[in-house]
C-alpha cells in the first residue's frame, strides 16, 4: 500500500505523464495508476486519517466507511477500463486532464470536510471542461465555456454555503446537514447542480455530446455520481429530494424520446437514471440507501459502455445523428460493438441478468416499502421509457433501421482499435458479472441487504414489463424514428437568451453610450487643451456672448494666443493697481473704525 | 424471418408472460396494482405508447426547434 491518499496516486501520476518521453512507458504509467489506486483503497482501513492543519482548520483527506469505499471502488474500475478505452489516443493532455478529474473525484469522496471537499470539486470542473475542449469544434468550445460558467457558479454558491456553515457552526465537518439553515440550501443547490437535477441539468447534455470521443466516457462517470455520494452522505432523507429525483427519472426519459443525436440521448439517461439515485436518497432508509449506492455503481459501468458504444460508432462513422445513420445496416460492419453496447442497453433497461435489474429494481422497491403509491409508478414509467429509447430506439437507429431510400451509404468506415473494444468488453463483462451474481455488490453496500431480485414473480414482472414495451415500440417505431435534425430547447434556453440579451445589450446601447461618454469626454478634453493655449478666449467667448455675436467655439478655439494682440499700455496696469490699493484701503479703515 | 412469424413469436410470448403472470403472483404487494398478476403487461405496453406520443407531442409543438436555433450572428 502506497501511504497516499488515492486522489494524489491520480494527480501526481497525471503530472508524471507527460514527463515520460516513451509512448508505451507512457501507456503503461497510465494503466499503471487506476491498479495502485485500487491496491490502496482495497487496503485502506475504515476510519478517519490523512488530517493536517490549514490555517485554523483541520483538513481530513481520508474519511473512509462502506460508502465513501464504494464510490471509490467503482470510480477507480471505470477509470481503468475508460483509459483502455482511450490509451490509443496520442495527445498526452487527454490522459492528463482525465485523471486530475478522476484524481479530485476521489478526492471528495474521501474528504471529510468542507474545504477539502469544496477544493476537489473546483478541480473536477476545471479538469473536466478540458476534455470537452479537446474535441476542437466550435460547438464543444461554447459547450465547454456553458459548462465552466454553470460549474462555477455551482462552485460559488457551494462556498457561500460552506463559509455561512463554518461561520454559524464553527465545524468543517462534512457531515449531514439541518435543511432548515440556510447554509444547508446552498450547499444543497451546489450538489444539485453536478447530480444534474432539472432545472438545473442542462448542462450535461449539453457538455457532453460535445466532449471527445474518449473523453465523454470519462464524464458520465464523476461528476454526477460523485454529487449523488455527497447527496447520500449528507441530505439522506431529505423529503424534497423523493419528488426530484422521480420527476427527474422521467425528465430524461420524455426528452430522449424525441432526441436524435445519439450522444445526447445517453446524457438525457445520465439524468433520468441519476434521478432513481437523488429519489431513493430522499427517501433515506436503509434500503433505498442501499440501492442508491448499488445504482450508482452499477449505472457508471453500464453507463460507460453505451457511451464507448456509441463513441465507437462516431469515430467509425463520422455521424453522431440516428438519422444519418439508420437504415444503412451498420450491424454488417460493426457487430461487435452492437454486441457490446446490448450489454449496456440491456443492464440499464433492467433486464434480468443484467447488472440494471439488480440494483434499480432495490429503489423501485424501497419506494414500496416506504408505501410511496406516485413514486413507485413514475419509476416503474421511466423504466418503461429506458428500454424504449436505450434499449429499442437508439440500436435500431444506429445499427438497422428501415431504409426509405434516401440513405447514403456509410463508406469510409474507420476501423475501431482494439483497445477501444477492449474497454467496452471489460466493462460489458462487469455489467455481466454483476447482474448474474449481485452478492458481489451487495456484500460492499453501506448496509445490510435483505433483496432477492430472482424471485420468480419479480422476473416475471419485469420481463412483462419489457416485452410489452417492446410491442409498444414496434407499434410506433415509424413515428418514433420519424423527424428532422433539430435541436430540443431545454432550461439552458434561459441562460442561453439571457445571455444573449446580456451580450447585445453590451453590445449595443450600453457600447453606444459608452463611445458618447468616450467622444464628449475627448471634446471637452480638446477643448480644454486648446483653451490653456489660449486662455484670453474664454473672455472672448464671454465678450461675444454678451453681445450677441455669433461665432462657433472651434473658430475662437482655432486661434492661437498672440502676445501682441493683448498688450496694453502699462499705465492701464498702473491705474488699475492704484484703484485696487484705494478700495481697499477704504475698506480696512471701514473695518478698523 | 418474416413480418407474420415475427408477429407469432411475440403473441406467443405475450401469452406465456400472461401465463406466468398468475403462476408467480407477487407475494408481498404494497399497492392494489401490483396484485394484479398481469399489471406491468398492460402498464409496459400503454407506458410505452403513452411515452412516445406525449413526448412526441411536446416535443413537435414546443420544444424541437432548427438547428441553427441558437447561431444567430
Amino acid at each position: 500500500m502506497i501511504n497516499l491518499p488515492p486522489a494524489f496516486i491520480y494527480i501526481i501520476g497525471a503530472l508524471l505523464i507527460p514527463l515520460v518521453r516513451i509512448r508505451r512507458l507512457q501507456q503503461a504509467l497510465a494503466l499503471l495508476i487506476p491498479v495502485l489506486a485500487m491496491v490502496t483503497i482495497m487496503q485502506m482501513p475504515q476510519g478517519t486519517y490523512w488530517q493536517m492543519q490549514f490555517l485554523d482548520y483541520d483538513l481530513i483527506l481520508g474519511r473512509v466507511d462502506k460508502l465513501s469505499k464504494l464510490f471509490a471502488y467503482i470510480f477507480v474500475i471505470i477509470s481503468f477500463f475508460s483509459m483502455i478505452y482511450a490509451i490509443h489516443i496520442k495527445e498526452i493532455g487527454q490522459h492528463v486532464a482525465a485523471y486530475l478529474y478522476v484524481g479530485s473525484t476521489l478526492g471528495v469522496v474521501f474528504a471529510g470536510d468542507l474545504f477539502s471537499l469544496f477544493f476537489f470539486w473546483e478541480i473536477m470542473a476545471a479538469s473536466s471542461v478540458f476534455l470537452i475542449w479537446y474535441n476542437r469544434t466550435e460547438a464543444s468550445l461554447k459547450a465547454g465555456f456553458r459548462y465552466a460558467l454553470v460549474h462555477l457558479f455551482g462552485g460559488a454558491i457551494l462556498l457561500g454555503g460552506i463559509v455561512m456553515q463554518v461561520s454559524t457552526t464553527g465545524s468543517t465537518l462534512f457531515n449531514p446537514f439541518d435543511l432548515s439553515t440556510l447554509a444547508a440550501k446552498f450547499i444543497l443547490f451546489g450538489f444539485l447542480i453536478n447530480a444534474a437535477v432539472p432545472p438545473l441539468h442542462a448542462w450535461l447534455p449539453d457538455a457532453y455530446p460535445e466532449g471527445t470521443i474518449t473523453g465523454s466516457v470519462f464524464m458520465t462517470a464523476f461528476t454526477t455520481k460523485s454529487a449523488v455520494y455527497v447527496l447520500a452522505r449528507s441530505f439522506a432523507g431529505t423529503e424534497i429530494l423523493i419528488w426530484l429525483g422521480a420527476i427527474m427519472a422521467l425528465y430524461g426519459v420524455f426528452y430522449a424520446v424525441i432526441e436524435k443525436d445519439i450522444r445526447r440521448l445517453l446524457s438525457y439517461h445520465i439524468v433520468s437514471q441519476v434521478g432513481y439515485m437523488v429519489c431513493a436518497i430522499g427517501i433515506g432508509t436503509e434500503m433505498a440507501l442501499n440501492g442508491a449506492s448499488a445504482h450508482a455503481f452499477c449505472h457508471i459501468l453500464y453507463k460507460a459502455v453505451l457511451f464507448m458504444g456509441m463513441g465507437a460508432v462516431i469515430q467509425a462513422t463520422g455521424r453522431r445523428n440516428i438519422l444519418d445513420l439508420k437504415g444503412r445496416y451498420l450491424y454488417r460492419k460493426m457487430p461487435i460493438t452492437l454486441g457490446l453496447y446490448m450489454v449496456g442497453a440491456f443492464s440499464i433497461s433492467a433486464v434480468p441478468l443484467f447488472n440494471g435489474f439488480i440494483s434499480k429494481t432495490i429503489i423501485v422497491a424501497a419506494a414500496g416499502v416506504s408505501e410511496m403509491p406516485l413514486i413507485e409508478i413514475m419509476l416503474h414509467l421511466a423504466s418503461v421509457g429506458t428500454f424504449l429509447s436505450v434499449g429499442l430506439k437508439l440500436p435500431w437507429g444506429v445499427w438497422f433501421g428501415k431504409p426509405d431510400g434516401s440513405e447514403d451509404e456509410i463508406t469510409d468506415l474507420k476501423k475501431i482499435p482494439l483497445n477501444m473494444h477492449l474497454g467496452m468488453g471489460l466493462g460489458a463483462l462487469l455489467c455481466i458479472i454483476t447482474g448474474i451474481f449481485p452478492d458481489i455488490l451487495y456484500k460492499i453496500l453501506p448496509y445490510k441487504v435483505d433483496f432477492h431480485p430472482y424471485a420468480p414473480s419479480h422476473v416475471v414482472a419485469s420481463l412483462q414489463l419489457l416485452v410489452l414495451t417492446l410491442a409498444g415500440f414496434c407499434l410506433y417505431t415509424n413515428k418514433l424514428m420519424a423527424g428532422r435534425k433539430s435541436i430540443s430547447l431545454d432550461t439552458d434556453w434561459f441562460y442561453r437568451t439571457f445571455g444573449r440579451i446580456i451580450l447585445e445589450f453590451c453590445l449595443f446601447p450600453l457600447n453606444r453610450f459608452r463611445d458618447s461618454v468616450q467622444s464628449s469626454f475627448a471634446n471637452w478634453t480638446a477643448a480644454m487643451a486648446s483653451l490653456s493655449k489660449h486662455p484670453y478666449a474664454l473672455l472672448e467667448i464671454g465678450w461675444y456672448t454678451v453681445t450677441g455675436q455669433k461665432k462657433t467655439m472651434a473658430e475662437l478655439l482655432q486661434r492661437t494666443y498672440d502676445e501682441k494682440d493683448y498688450r496694453l499700455p502699462i499705465g492701464i496696469g498702473v491705474c488699475a493697481s492704484l484703484i485696487f490699493l484705494f478700495i481697499y484701503a477704504l475698506v480696512y479703515m471701514r473695518v478698523a473704525s | 424471418m418474416n413480418p407474420t412469424k415475427l408477429r407469432l413469436i411475440m403473441l406467443g410470448l405475450i401469452l406465456l408472460l400472461f401465463l406466468l403472470g398468475f403462476a408467480f403472483p407477487n407475494p408481498h404487494p404494497h399497492f392494489w396494482w401490483q396484485k394484479i398478476p398481469v399489471f406491468d403487461i398492460f402498464f409496459g405496453f400503454f407506458g410505452s405508447i403513452l411515452i412516445i406520443v406525449l413526448a412526441k407531442w411536446i416535443g413537435h409543438k414546443w420544444l424541437l426547434k432548427d438547428k441553427d436555433y441558437y447561431d444567430h450572428d
